[in-house]
């Protein structure tokens, strides 16, 4: 029970931070839903970074390992580590800079406004809001799940999901981003420091690891998790995509508007890279670990291998401790709520005249209204789906896929003056389709069977599709790039107005005024 | 100096595809597998890309931004 005290007192303590938040905060819909763009580079990058990891980052990326081996690492770790701090410079600086001069505050707000359209917009707003709410549901069942095993079963399931939930709804309602960003500033130190924590507690119990390894590279069966054996060169090729979804996920885009200055990305893309390192290399590596002192477990049931270490190799405050480490990683659905939330406000909301009708003011306790309802909402459908996380967890396999399929809509929008609505509209169609067809073939497949028709073409892996044995991920993003580029050149451009609005003209300096 | 640092961005990003560690069991220091040695580098290999980047190639035109509205 020591554990789950502990857990509770962090709780506790998270929610006090939110209140804090509060009491910082203006009554402006900008400082509630953005900060009032004005967060310092440390909380910046620290609330960046935590926002993009999730239970999987710690939890889930340890159970794989049990399973795949130390390749989990390179498959999605350091192909994120380029690519993440890659989009954050490319197209977050500029998302920032646009944000700051038009006012936007969502990534719906801008591509309305760049490409002259309001029902694309909705629809863009849908397929986004659609795919977030798979991360709240896990989240609060995350939550639910960690409480119960960290405590023995003394806090059930039920419960620790709706302690959960009630403390993110508390500090996104009252602190709205501020909050938010704070928390997760908090939350992410405290997680970069458990997995550091974790190796040197679990390795000085066990005097090292090189007995464990050496176990490993003994047997010819469990051998391969000391390589990326266990992983196609094709899968580990398609994963290089995958981190493409991070700046589309409204949260990670709404935030990157929140920094006080343009300069506050600097330290973030330089130090992000490290970040990952910190934090998934332990979980990979104890996923091994557990592996060799625990084999035999099957996929489904290794989720914990982590908390298992963890409750037999340290004392119980120590393994409280670090437990409130996972719970800050599990509970990272703030910042969605979060988005979903200003998502509704900006692209509906507001755009639907209900800013101009009743202010301000109401605007912002509409924000709080919807904070209520997405937790409430999520807290449901976990008590009444509980033990159907899969469900959830292949949903969200997908979203990753179609968010990066969106990344090239965003690449168009700010680097290519000729792109068009109709181009992003063909895009965004062709990856609702893609992610839904991919699913479909999914659900009527099975794994080390033969593919129901066209084997030559599509395959089964344990957790996804293949299409000539690359993840989905990558026709979806390529065919996404070609529709929005070959889709915008059939069409009409928006207006001149619009164009030197987003591409201004370059100032001709006259030759004998130059130095 | 882009097109140095593009091309040198292209080499970081075709060096993630680490085929010939694909197999390797080597353990190195008797605790550390090659194959994850070699990942836990690129992240450092990463992070250097990045602060060329944040050094070379800014995107100064932004900071207009940084200043208050008249």
């Amino acid at each position: 029970m020591i554990p789950a005290i502990i857990v509770f007192a962090y709780l506790a303590g998270i929610f006090y931070i939110g209140i804090f938040a509060f009491r910082r905060g203006k009554a402006s819909g900008e400082d509630f839903f953005l900060a009032g763009r004005g967060l310092g580079p440390t909380v910046f990058l620290l609330s960046l970074f935590g926002t993009n990891m999730t239970a999987f980052s710690i939890l889930g990326s340890s159970g794989m390992a049990y399973h795949r081996g130390i390749g989990v690492f390179g498959l999605m770790a350091s192909s994120s580590a380029l690519v993440i701090p890659l989009t954050i410079y490319l197209i977050g600086t500029r998302l920032w800079a646009i944000g700051k001069r038009f006012g936007h505050m969502t990534q719906v707000q801008f591509l309305r406004d760049r490409w002259d359209c309001g029902h694309i917009g909705t629809f863009l707003f849908a397929i986004s809001a659609a795919m977030l709410v798979p991360y709240i549901v896990i989240a609060v069942m995350g939550g639910g799940v960690t409480m119960e095993r960290i405590s023995g079963g003394a806090v059930p399931y039920a419960a620790g999901g709706g302690v959960v939930a009630l403390v993110v709804m508390g500090y996104v309602f009252f602190g709205g981003m501020r909050g938010t960003a704070w928390v997760n500033a908090f939350q992410t130190a405290l997680f970069l420091s458990f997995g550091a924590a974790a190796i040197v507690l679990i390795a000085g119990d066990l005097g090292g690891f090189d007995g464990e390894m050496a176990k490993l590279a003994g047997d010819p069966k469990r051998a391969p998790l000391l390589s990326r054996e266990r992983i196609s060169e094709r899968e580990f090729l398609s994963f290089m995509f995958i981190p493409l979804s991070s700046i589309m996920f409204p949260h990670v885009s709404i935030m990157c508007l929140t920094a006080k200055k343009v300069g506050h990305f600097r330290k973030t893309v330089v130090l992000y890279p490290l970040c990952i390192l910190a934090l998934w290399a332990p979980a990979v590596y104890l996923g091994v670990i557990a592996a060799a002192r625990n084999p035999g477990l099957a996929p489904g049931q290794t989720d914990d291998v982590l908390l298992w270490l963890l409750s037999n190799h340290t004392g119980v405050v120590v393994s409280g401790v670090l437990g409130a480490g996972i719970m800050a990683c599990v509970m990272s659905s703030d910042s969605q709520i979060m988005a979903l939330s200003t998502m509704f406000t900006q692209d509906v909301f507001a755009y639907y005249k209900g800013k101009e009708r009743f202010g301000d003011r109401v605007q912002v306790w509409t924000g709080r209204a919807f904070v209520v309802a997405i937790a409430a909402g999520a807290y449901a459908i976990a008590i009444a789906l509980r033990g159907k996380a899969s469900i959830f967890d292949i949903a969200i396999r997908f979203a990753f896929s179609g968010f990066a399929a969106l990344a090239p809509v965003m690449l168009a929008a700010l680097f290519w003056r000729r792109s068009t609505k109709w181009g992003a509209l063909a895009a965004s169609a062709w990856t609702l389709a893609a992610a839904l067809g991919s699913w479909w073939l999914f659900s009527i497949s099975a794994p080390g069977k033969p593919f129901p028709f066209l084997p030559e073409v599509f395959g089964r892996a344990p957790g996804n599709v293949t299409v000539w044995g690359f993840q989905p991920v990558v026709p979806m993003v390529l065919g996404s790039a070609l529709l929005v580029w070959l889709v915008s050149l059939l069409t009409r451009p928006p207006s001149p107005a619009t164009l030197a609005r987003y591409f201004p003209p370059a100032v001709n300096v006259p030759t004998s005024f130059q130095g | 100096m882009k097109r140095a640092l593009a091309g040198g961005l292209v080499l970081v990003i075709l060096l993630h595809q680490d085929f010939w560690l694909a197999k390797n069991a080597t353990l190195l220091f008797g605790f550390l597998p090659a194959g994850l040695a070699y990942h836990m580098a690129y992240t450092g290999l990463a992070a250097l890309a990045m602060a060329a980047l944040v050094r070379w190639a800014w995107p100064r035109e932004l900071e207009d931004e940084d200043r208050p509205a008249p």
